[in-house]
């Protein structure tokens, strides 16, 4: 087993482990329930003595995000995590990091709210993760695990998404995949990128010292001139027009044949991925769409799918209703679309959502 | 194979601990494994439970709404988990605080007496491993090497001097457990 390197572990520590090796610079971070682990497993491990990765604990979240922004700004591979009344504490940060166009990864473990709230797992927070969160027009990229090894995979993919676009990207988990344990396989260990690397990838606008044969770079959010702000803003358009053309993923269980359709992401859609286990069990032709990327979230297939003859969809959240108003877009009133949830921290099992789904969806009068 | 387990008493009985034995020893024989807890203000005094899922297949839901076996160690989770035993399935609890006894006739019921056993071993703590080693008796998904080795993966390096009384406990637990129907 150690050659494939497979572990038992929590979804956060495997955040801790996957940031390391995949040569991330910096973690600067301030404790919060359900994701503490990720520092605490960075402070056991001491990458600082290893790959030279800085773990640092700030002294507020608002601190730790505005790190973020100094070391993004430099073109190393930084992060954060948090869990929600943390990261409302960033919300503006982030709209900076968007503005100054940094990449950069926030790990959102999600608990129930609103305000302090409960510990317990939520996704409350799809609409600040979705719909920007904080000031101005601009996407984070978000990205929702599944399970423990997505928690582990989606560091790397959110780094690489962060870096090809120049955003910053959200890994957008809640507590019970932050608390799980399951299995993990680990990546190998990516050397950190060299002061040259960096050069080579972010010479048009990192700071790093300026050289002779170059410009001054300069990263900020501010621009006075209002002509001058929409060109920016306009620029910022097609980056998201970009990346919801080239990166929408999503999964796709049991759809080809659906009559029925569960939309679904991250801790929910394991919980109805047993719930199409159920309805298929009684010959009922029930399929789960999980979507991957949150934003860009995956319209396309799930308007074919309801162009196709999907005779209803239910989305299923740990929140009042938040996704779907996506999928209604998506679907655009072509055929019925309800929500089922619950809140405040409790979840739901996989024969709750069977008997919404066939309350308000198959058996609608 | 696909066994779901849910582990329920109060916070400090190692409820938590317990299941990650078995998780630790799930791993060890190539299963599948979840093992989610009920985290929170509740630790130390409170309830706690964790569901523990292995299986020779991908698993789905980490989320049960019914358990092949339901360990119970103390009186409201056995309100709260009698009831979400599959007819067929396996209720062990531990008799001591238990006020009203499992009533169930569609189940094998077992109880072992750790707290007691392990007042008498001198050592409390035991008395987790104890209940596993009841567990593992009437439910054998895991093997004994594994779940030796699983104990060793789940102990902190300092608490390795307290394998062997651990193994002795599993063994005993085996011994003492009871069939109640």
């Amino acid at each position: 087993m150690a050659d494939k390197e497979v572990k038992l572990m929590k979804g956060n520590e495997v955040i801790a482990y996957a940031a390391i090796r995949y040569g991330c610079d910096g973690y600067f971070g301030y404790p919060i329930t359900p994701q503490s682990e990720v520092m605490e497993t960075l402070m056991e491990l001491k990458p600082w003595e290893t790959t030279g990765m800085v773990v640092l604990q700030a002294e507020s979240e608002i601190a730790s995000v505005n790190m973020l922004y100094g070391g993004a700004a430099t073109g190393k591979r930084v992060m954060t995590s948090s869990s929600s009344p943390g990261v409302s504490l960033m919300s503006e940060g982030m709209s900076y990091l968007a503005g100054a166009e940094l990449p950069c990864l926030i790990v959102n473990c999600q608990r129930g709210g609103p305000g302090l709230g409960t510990i317990q797992p939520s996704q409350g927070d799809y609409f600040q993760a979705c719909k920007g969160g904080a000031h101005g027009d601009f996407h984070l990229i978000v990205l929702a695990p599944n399970s423990v090894q997505e928690m582990h995979d989606f560091v790397a993919l959110a780094f690489d998404l962060a870096f090809k676009y120049r955003n910053p990207a959200m890994i957008l988990a809640d507590g019970a995949i932050g608390q799980m344990m399951e299995k993990v396989t680990l990546a190998p260990q990516r050397p950190r990128k060299t002061d040259a690397e960096i050069e080579a990838e972010c010479k048009s606008w990192a700071i790093y010292g300026k050289p002779a044969d170059r410009a001054r770079n300069v990263v900020t959010s501010l621009e006075l001139r209002s002509e001058e702000m929409e060109k920016i803003n306009l620029r910022l358009q097609a980056k998201y027009r970009a990346m919801e053309e080239n990166e929408v993923r999503y999964e796709a269980v049991e759809c080809d044949d659906a009559d029925y359709v569960i939309v679904a992401f991250g801790s929910s859609a394991r919980i109805c991925s047993a719930t199409v286990e159920l309805a298929r069990a009684e010959g009922l032709k029930v399929g789960l769409l999980r979507p991957v990327t949150l934003y860009p979230f995956p319209k396309k297939p799930i308007a074919e799918l309801a162009k196709r003859g999907v005779k209803g969809f239910l989305s299923a959240e740990l929140n009042a209703g938040q996704m779907v108003e996506d999928v209604r877009l998506a679907v655009n009133g072509l055929v019925p679309v309800e929500h089922y949830g619950r809140q405040g921290g409790s979840l739901f099992t996989p024969d709750e959502v069977y008997r919404a789904l066939k309350d308000k969806i198959i058996n609608r009068g | 194979m696909k066994e779901t387990l849910i582990i329920a008493g109060f916070g400090g009985q190692g409820v938590l601990s317990m299941g990650k034995i078995l998780a630790y020893a799930g791993v060890m024989q190539d299963f599948e494994v979840t093992w989610m807890p009920s985290y929170g203000p509740e630790m130390r005094g409170g309830t706690a439970n964790v569901t523990v899922i292995l299986s020779d297949r991908r698993i789905s839901s980490p989320i049960a709404y019914e358990f092949d076996t339901a360990i119970i160690l103390n009186q409201q989770s056995m309100d709260k988990f009698e009831p979400l035993v599959k007819a067929g399935g396996t209720l062990i609890y531990d008799v001591n605080g238990i006020t009203r006894h499992p009533e169930r006739k569609d189940i094998n019921v077992y109880s072992i007496n750790a707290t007691e056993e392990c007042a008498k071993m001198g050592n409390a703590r035991l008395f987790n491993t104890m209940i596993l080693g009841g567990y593992l008796k009437v439910c054998p998904v895991v093997s004994m090497e594994n779940i030796m080795s699983g104990l060793k993966k789940s102990l902190p390096e300092r608490a390795w001097k307290m394998l062997p009384a651990n193994e002795q406990a599993i063994l005993h637990g085996a011994a003492i457990i009871e069939k109640k129907n």
